[in-house]
């Protein structure tokens, strides 16, 4: 009996194993599962707060004016600004990135880049405030003791956001050099090119599409950079397309954090501010897909 | 003449290389040589009154329990999700699907997780601007870096340490969780270490989710509404014009790159760890 008894617990057991077992598979899935909702939640609420500005249509993508006061709320500086900077800032990245990368994958010593690579990383993580109040107080008084103007405009958000995006072009960048592979550059080498010969036509043509990778996705980073272009760029009242890199600027992102305190909720002025977000996201999702896409296409060759 | 062409090249490239390291050392040097001066236990344990007086204590604090809150979503989510996605799920649609919504949750720049938070959590579920909203925020920043980092470290433990321990009759969620996890847990937790560094630093989401920065109590329960020194950086700074504003500005700042550095010396001390065990196998 008492055999038979345990036989039986243990079969009960074996078969709680079993379903146990699914249900932590089951689990699993619905956490996995989570993150797609989000992202469609994110989308979802977006578009559902933005619909009404973004119905404006013509007037709101491509009105010259975004003045909530006067419910007028177009956001073509806004783009135009936000291109400006992000631009600027990643050739800025490119000069100083891509050469730093090059010296990182192809001359530098082991103990020089085991002192570089972790500053490098380093860097990611200054937090943007932080590194905004550096470029307001230091960049920013430099400007305008220089150059004169109010020392808030685009050129300290293209150095604040360079700054930003360097790490992430360095270390991509790196990554897609030393990925050429090391036969190519030896048969080079064995035909009598220099170093620099070497890198200029074999090694730089190979790893083209991870540095294009790199500066799309920077690119990607300095759009939807909030914090520390907001200090630095001077955010005027009524946003207007610049003239020169020393007038002050109005970006997508620097809208939303600072009217999103004062737009009446409800009011067309915080929908419009949600539409702000969606042209964000959309442009940033864009930039993202085109940065998978040349990967991909780099991994097929 | 060729040769001196190459070594001006050279040269050239190790100063753009040398270039990035100055950068940091000089923001970080400056913050510190600002804020060093400030910092005082009064600056560290008070509270701050009349806007640009008093120290930064419930903002490091307030912090503190968002980062908390972040990582008790965000870990247990991105960890199980990536053990679904590196032990249970074959290569086919959802998967694949499930994939790349995590790229695009990672894509997703901070200020639209932001206004999603103050949209959904703040208003819609009506959780109000509070340390709950402010977590959940910041940890659905965070999960796609966790549930990135959780299934690489995963997939690199050994494929013959699942078959023997499958081989022995154990179970495939008791092989997961006493020989995957065990091994995969340095790299899961470098992975929540980086997280955590970049949501104690993030400001735009807790701005529209969390409070207003200035906050001189510490929060009582989970939906009050918190300071964090983020905020408080980017209100004194922009908001205060007074020397005494900047003072506590650099002092915040530098509190703010130590929490930083230490988190990351962390992680990479647990990364060199892990790196040389792998290399001793």
């Amino acid at each position: 009996m008492n055999l038979l008894e345990r036989v039986r617990t243990c079969r009960f057991k074996r078969m709680d194993f079993g379903t146990a077992e699914k249900i932590v598979e089951k689990l699993l899935f619905i956490a996995a599962l989570s993150s797609t909702l989000i992202v469609f939640f994110i989308i979802a609420f977006m578009f559902k707060e933005g619909i009404p500005a973004l119905a404006l249509g013509w007037d709101f993508f491509f009105g010259m004016i975004w003045r909530p006061s006067h419910n007028q709320y177009g956001i073509f500086p806004l783009v135009v600004c936000t291109f400006i900077v992000g631009i600027g800032a990643l050739v800025l990245a490119a000069v100083i990135g891509i050469p730093a990368a090059i010296y990182l994958a192809e001359y530098s010593p082991a103990w020089l880049r085991n002192i570089i690579k972790p500053c490098v990383e380093m860097l990611v993580g200054i937090p943007s405030i932080v590194l905004g109040f550096f470029g307001l107080i230091v960049i920013v008084s430099y400007i305008r003791d220089s150059f004169g103007g109010y020392g808030e405009c685009i050129l300290a958000g293209w150095i604040i956001l360079a700054i930003m995006t360097l790490p992430h072009v360095i270390s991509i960048s790196e990554d897609s050099i030393r990925a050429v592979p090391k036969e190519y550059k030896e048969g080079s080498l064995a035909l009598g090119a220099t170093q620099l010969q070497t890198i200029k036509k074999v090694i730089l043509p190979n790893a083209r599409s991870g540095i294009l990778a790199a500066m799309v996705l920077g690119m990607g980073n300095a759009i939807g950079e909030t914090m520390a272009v907001l200090m630095v760029i001077g955010n005027p009242e009524i946003p207007f397309i610049p003239s020169s890199i020393l007038d002050p600027v109005r970006v997508l992102t620097s809208t939303i954090v600072i009217e999103i305190p004062y737009a009446v909720w409800g009011s067309l002025h915080q929908q419009a501010l949600f539409a702000l977000g969606v042209v964000l996201f959309i442009v940033v999702a864009i930039l993202n897909l085109i940065t998978t896409a040349v990967v991909r296409k780099g991994a097929m060759r | 003449m060729m040769k001196a062409k190459e070594e001006i090249v050279k040269v050239g490239l190790c100063a753009a290389a040398l270039l990035s390291v100055a950068v940091l050392l000089i923001v970080v040097g400056y913050v510190f040589i600002n804020g060093i001066g400030v910092i005082s236990l009064d600056f560290l344990l008070e509270s701050p009154y009349r806007f640009e007086y008093g120290g930064i204590f419930p903002q490091i604090i307030g912090s503190i329990c968002l980062v908390a809150v972040c990582l008790i979503f965000a870990v247990p989510m991105g960890v199980a999700s990536a053990i679904y996605l590196a032990e249970y799920a074959s290569d086919n649609v959802i998967t694949r699907t499930v994939r790349f919504f995590v790229e695009c949750l990672a894509g997703i720049p901070s200020i639209v997780i932001g206004l999603f938070g103050l949209i959904f959590l703040v208003y819609y579920l009506d959780l109000g601007i509070c340390l709950l909203s402010g977590g959940l925020a910041l940890g659905f920043m965070i999960l796609p870096w966790t549930v990135r980092a959780s299934e690489e470290a995963i997939k690199t433990v050994p494929q013959a340490y699942r078959e023997a321990s499958l081989a022995l009759g154990v179970s495939k969620w008791r092989t997961i969780r006493s020989v995957v996890l065990k091994s995969a847990y340095p790299g899961i937790i470098t992975g929540i270490l980086l997280g955590m560094g970049k949501a104690i630093g993030e400001t735009a989401v807790v701005l529209l989710t969390a409070g207003s920065g200035l906050e001189s109590f510490l929060p009582k329960s989970i939906f009050d509404p918190v300071a964090s020194l983020p905020v408080y950086i980017y209100m004194m700074a922009t908001q205060g014009h007074t020397s005494a504003a900047y003072s506590r500005t650099f002092g915040a700042s530098l509190v703010l790159i130590m929490m930083f550095f230490v988190i990351s010396i962390f992680a990479l001390l647990l990364r060199n760890r892990y790196i040389r065990r792998m290399g001793r196998r």
